[in-house]
């Protein structure tokens, strides 16, 4: 019997529980050559701003031991754009298209959130607090309890779709980010963010990105996202989506066990453009190697 | 499209310069000069990202016992420079690679009755055989090839059997002239009769110089660019290359693996 793949996140139906995380898979349309979208949970869209964003000088990525470092700068088209080029492709497709978004300040995002919730082809909203707070001098939204509540608040009060907060690794405490951002009314936490990072050219005596920092991510993340995710899980009610450094279904269930209700694949998808059709297709050979019927049963089942 | 390739040779055609011919399906046939194509060096995950290299050649191998089917095949010239190219060179014959492509905007032919001249330094001259094999087709074509020394000068013998007119220069006199590439460029643009196209691919430096020749000159110029790039698909936007238009207060960014790698060098922002 083929195996139940189905996961609920926070009342979204999802086929399967494997997402494209945001950056990593463009506005869908990029990989439609290479992924069929009807195979997997849902994607996630390139981060959208108010205004489009060219993003940051060049070099803005480099390949270190395991994983990447990127520093892209949020380049993105802006809402309008994606809604007049991007949103049309989002409609021909019969998979949950997931925006995600982020602004400079509370004001910003709660307008991205409201024009968001208007487009009946975004199926839920995934919210990124992993930039610079410039009204309150420049303290990340995602390393602040506080901040992070009140842009989740702002956001919370202008959606009733399904609403995600993306949470940075980048904290001391990532419990009491995940509880604040519960508590101010997230449907649904995913987690890792990139972390940040650096690289340096010895010869040259330079740093390799031309931001001097950048994201870490890849699969050298992995035991970092996996004990976040742990952590988190047993500290909300609220479903987690569980990312970092996942390249197979291994990884994949790891993170249902450790607590996740979905993942999402990031730098996969770009050493392999099917990565998260071809890893929610081993998941479910593996339950049924395994005699799992229902792949919610692992959500959570780590013996600890 | 992605596909897994079997590698057909894999030898090093000058000190550090190797040259890879692999197996790749009928439609590939149809690559255009001037695409790319993204290489999996490997399983695991160090290297972890792919590689792009510009297509050198495209063809079909007919073997020569009767009976076996005609092979399509496409070419790499590849110079290693890090692990990832290390790696590559020690494959062999049989050994296999998944590949993405042909990737990316490639060259525009342009009119015949131009006269076609190509700039390629070092390892730059990889996108432009095929190109030269196309357009040596409709129109006189001459190649300019540069590099530090000797050993950088790769494949003119390909070049001249197409029918190709070569002129080289090194910056260590130690094959053709001594100096830059430019210099013989420059001769001739001086000598041209009519209209001309240039085509350019090398280090970045050289195509300033082309691209400040070409719009000085007023002469239709297209650049290939190399960029650092995860994907090759236009998602990691990590590739980006200055536009004509960009400054620091309003940045203007083109995506190399989509929009590019080959550009009208107008469309770019160059040093003056």
């Amino acid at each position: 019997m083929k195996p139940d793949m189905t996961v609920n996140l926070a009342g979204m139906a999802l086929r399967n529980p494997v997402m494209t995380a945001s950056g990593t898979f463009g506005y869908g349309e990029e990989f439609a050559e290479y992924v069929d979208l009807e195979t997997i949970g849902a994607f996630v869209t390139k981060g959208l701003s108010l205004k489009p964003r060219a993003g940051n000088p060049t070099p803005r990525i480099v390949e270190t031991p395991g994983g990447m470092l990127n520093a892209i700068g949020l380049q993105n088209v802006g809402i309008d754009a994606f809604i007049q080029k991007k949103v049309p492709f989002l409609r021909s497709v019969n998979t949950p298209a997931i925006a995600n978004f982020f602004g400079n300040t509370v004001d910003e995002y709660a307008e991205l959130a409201g024009r968001l919730d208007q487009i009946p082809e975004v199926a839920a909203l995934e919210v990124n607090i992993s930039c610079p707070n410039v009204k309150q001098g420049g303290i990340v939204f995602g390393t602040d309890p506080d901040c992070a509540a009140g842009v989740v608040r702002a956001c919370r009060a202008v959606t009733k779709k399904t609403l995600i907060v993306k949470l940075s690794p980048n904290v001391t405490d990532v419990v009491a980010m995940a509880r604040a951002c519960e508590d101010a009314g997230a449907d649904c936490l995913s987690l890792i963010n990139t972390l940040t990072g650096m690289a340096i050219d010895l010869n040259k005596r330079r740093p390799v990105l031309a931001n001097i920092t950048g994201g870490f991510s890849g699969p050298a993340i992995k035991p970092i996202a996996l004990r976040m995710v742990w952590q988190v899980a047993k500290a909300v009610k609220v479903p987690i989506i569980g990312i970092g450094g996942i390249m197979n279904a291994t990884d994949a269930l790891e993170f249902m066990l450790a607590g996740a209700t979905a993942v999402q694949v990031g730098t996969a998808s770009f050493i392999n453009p099917g990565a998260a059709q071809q890893i929610a297709a081993d998941m479910e050979n593996w339950l049924t190697d395994n005699g799992v019927a229902d792949i919610k049963s692992l959500i959570g089942a780590l013996q600890a | 499209m992605q596909f897994t390739a079997m590698i057909l040779s894999n030898a090093e055609v000058s000190p550090g310069y190797w040259r890879m011919r692999l197996t790749a399906p009928p439609e590939f046939a149809s690559a255009s000069p001037g695409q790319f194509v993204m290489v999996r060096v490997n399983n695991a995950i160090d290297p972890l990202l792919r590689r792009p290299f510009g297509v050198f050649d495209v063809g079909t191998h007919t073997p020569a016992h009767s009976g076996a089917a005609a092979q399509p095949y496409f070419e790499m010239l590849y110079r290693v420079v890090g692990k990832g190219t290390a790696m590559l060179s020690t494959l062999h014959e049989t050994d296999l690679l998944d590949i993405l492509g042909p990737l990316g905007r490639g060259f525009d032919l342009g009119d015949s009755d131009e006269e076609k001249l190509i700039v390629g330094g070092g390892v730059g001259l990889a996108p432009l055989y095929l190109l030269a094999r196309e357009l040596v087709k409709k129109s006189p074509v001459r190649l300019f090839a540069g590099g530090r020394t000797r050993d950088d000068i790769l494949c003119i013998t390909e070049f001249e059997r197409l029918g190709v007119e070569c002129y080289t220069a090194t910056e260590d006199g130690s094959l053709g002239e001594c100096g830059l590439v430019t210099e013989a460029l420059l001769r001739r643009l001086d000598a041209l009769q009519g209209r001309a196209s240039i085509y350019a691919c090398g280090p970045h430096g050289m195509l300033n110089a082309v691209a400040n020749i070409a719009a000085q000159r007023g002469i239709p110029c297209q650049v290939s660019l190399e960029g650092y790039m995860a994907c090759g698909v236009g998602a990691c936007l990590g590739c980006v290359a200055p536009g004509n238009r960009h400054s620091a207060e309003t940045p203007d960014f083109r995506c190399v693996c989509t929009e590019g790698p080959v550009f009208e060098s107008g469309e770019l922002k160059w040093r003056d």
